[in-house]
């Protein structure tokens, strides 16, 4: 143990070393709370721009919530006449979206499960990247791509899926009347199904990766081959936040506007048949904003409230479930 | 020693042949959606470069638009200059305030409930569908202004940048560990040296792929520049005045179009806009292996 000498009279302080105190001032309280606020304020922005967002569509688009009232859930869109009901447009939305995850869900849990648990380590990250850049292709060429090389062969398939199954009840009524074109509900839920898959895909991912190892070994353990592991270990652990990772998708499947906007036909009206044409509230907006006047354009910007509402409601639905398993880390999609 | 008349200890059940068949059957199904994913990106990659390599040159790059969607010839200039210029403009203005959100979410929000309030905002703001930007911007800038202008665009992508940036500085920043804090608190510095000097260069790389990503994605947008930004056939270099053009505008308004010339300049903007959201994702990725070497080494 060393003592402790006592302080020496007389004794002066030893010189400050060289360099020290004689550059720039360090950054004092004030700018130490200057850098806080406008931290904060940056944060801040995304309230103020949803706010914003919420106040300005609303007021523009308030001419046709007032006259149409609860008119706007009507199927009778016809500009011509006057008739701004949106009915068609949202079954269209949702049932694009509906298209769209039931291609899209088991080929993505199908990636998901094959990157965590099934590819050779070093494959894995490549796999994860090759997968991203589906994400990456802009919706419009999607859309291009759709219009010049799928629409023509889906045209085929749908008629002869549809003289197969005529006469089916249900069936025979969701496949009937099929578009010579190839626009409908189908291809444009087929297009969504590729653009939805990546993101789907990552949250999952993030979900399996979290299943702990000793629930995995345990499985093992008894016997279970690999498919039971995952069927006995990793899906019940992850079943709130797939659910979640499916409903996020749906929210991305309904916003989506450009491709969608070149696929669907555009025909305003509530029809069961799948391979037919039709519209959704993005896509609509696309399509007729542009030449829209008056009461149109209040109707075309209230679709527009109508689908933030929509994909707000759903992201707050994913929410709930995504609180049920601590989320780690994750890919921001 | 198990008790008698307990439960009896066997080895493990033999793997049946039933259950090692549908192992082997769930595996090549697992394996398969992955081929099935890879199948549109091929071939949409393939048949891209394809049509567009027919038409693709200097000239189609840096020439005005035709007088006319009908005639053959003229280029894509104008689009080229205004995705850039527009995207530019946006990452100009989300990233700084994307990344100064994301400092206050994980450096003094942390668990608050303003800050868990933030972040929730940003993750529904993520999912708030680029049209509705789009109409946003019309509403709140075009309608005011009573002029589309490339800058009217560029705010429109910037909303959409914004969540994504802030959201990966947050969690970028979340993964500096603590001790680094501590050490620079311990010799003396404040809170914003701390953050300039040990912090931010410590989740720089993170935060400047998760940048480049969300740049890569805004000059893929359509649906935001629709009715903001307009349309000109020759290069307008000002985001302040005057319409403007951008390569996914011009590929949805050529798609429909009954014109071959038309169509095919569809195609080399496809595959312009490719090749520059591609190289932001490479250039993503390029920085995010970079660093990770440089952090081993």
């Amino acid at each position: 143990m060393a003592a402790i000498a006592p302080p020496r009279e007389n004794e002066q302080p030893a010189p400050a070393p060289k360099g020290l105190g004689t550059g720039p001032r360090p950054p004092g309280i004030f700018t130490d709370q200057l850098f806080r606020w406008i931290a904060l304020a940056s944060g801040l922005l995304v309230l103020a721009i949803l706010a914003l967002i919420a106040y300005t569509t609303t007021k523009n688009a308030w001419p046709w919530f007032r006259e149409e009232g609860f008119g706007i859930f009507a199927d009778n869109w016809d500009p011509a006449k006057g008739q701004y009901g949106a009915g068609a447009m949202i079954y269209g939305t949702f049932l694009v979206g509906i298209i769209a995850l039931l291609v899209s869900v088991p080929i993505s849990l199908g990636i998901a499960l094959f990157v965590t648990e099934i590819a050779p380590r070093p494959f894995r990250k490549p796999i994860v990247y090759v997968v991203d850049l589906l994400a990456a292709i802009p919706s419009v060429v999607y859309g291009l791509w759709a219009l010049a090389v799928l629409t023509g062969p889906l045209a085929d398939i749908y008629s002869s899926i549809s003289s197969a199954t005529s006469g089916i009840p249900i069936i025979g009524d969701l496949t009937s009347d099929p578009s010579p074109t190839g626009l409908s509900f189908m291809t444009a839920g087929l297009i969504v199904a590729i653009m939805i898959t990546p993101i789907i895909t990552s949250l999952t991912r993030e979900v399996f990766a979290t299943t702990p190892q000793p629930l995995k070994e345990a499985a093992y353990g008894m016997g279970a081959t690999r498919w039971e592991m995952i069927r006995g270990s990793v899906f019940p652990h992850s079943r709130g936040g797939v659910v979640s990772a499916v409903i996020i998708g749906l929210g991305r499947a309904i916003g989506e506007t450009i491709a969608v906007a070149l696929l669907i036909g555009s025909s305003q009206h509530i029809s069961a048949h799948i391979f037919g044409p039709g519209d959704t509230l993005a896509s609509i907006i696309a399509n007729q904003f542009g030449e829209a006047v008056g009461i149109q354009r209040a109707a075309l910007i209230g679709m527009g409230v109508v689908l933030l509402v929509l994909t707000v409601g759903v992201g707050i639905l994913a929410r709930g479930f995504v609180n049920r398993y601590d989320r780690k880390s994750g890919a921001v999609v | 020693m198990p008790p008698p008349g307990g439960p009896q200890l066997t080895t493990p059940r033999p793997r049946s042949r039933r259950r090692k068949v549908s192992n082997v059957v769930a595996t090549g199904v697992i394996a398969l959606t992955f081929l099935i994913a890879l199948v549109p990106l091929v071939f949409l990659v393939i048949y891209v470069v394809q049509q567009g390599s027919k038409v693709i040159s200097w000239s189609f790059l840096t020439d005005d638009l035709p007088f006319v969607d009908r005639l053959p010839g003229g280029g894509m200039g104008p689009a080229v200059v205004g995705t850039l210029l527009i995207t530019g403009a946006a990452a100009v203005m989300a990233i700084p305030l994307g990344v100064l959100g994301g400092i206050y979410l994980n450096e003094y929000g942390g668990t608050r409930p303003l800050a868990r309030l933030i972040r929730f905002l940003a993750e529904v703001m993520t999912g708030v569908p680029s049209i509705v930007m789009g109409l946003f911007i019309y509403t709140l800038v075009v309608l005011n202004t009573k002029e589309k202008t490339g800058f009217a665009g560029a705010l429109a992508l910037a909303c959409l940048m914004l969540p994504i940036v802030i959201r990966t500085t947050d969690q970028m920043l979340s993964l500096v560990p603590g001790e680094l804090r501590e050490g620079s608190y311990a010799l003396g510095s404040r809170r914003v040296r701390t953050i300039r000097t040990v912090v931010l260069p410590n989740a720089a790389a993170g935060i400047v792929s998760g940048a480049l990503i969300a740049v890569a994605r805004a000059a893929g947008e359509t649906a935001p520049l629709l009715f903001t930004i307009g349309i000109v056939r020759e290069t307008n270099t000002s985001l302040f005045h005057g319409q403007n053009t951008a390569l996914s505008v011009q590929i949805f308004s050529n798609a429909t179009s009954p014109f071959v010339p038309a169509q095919d300049r569809a195609w080399g903007a496809a595959l312009t806009l490719i090749v520059i959201v591609f190289l932001f994702t490479i250039m993503a990725r390029l920085v995010t292996a970079f660093f990770a070497r440089r952090q081993a080494a």
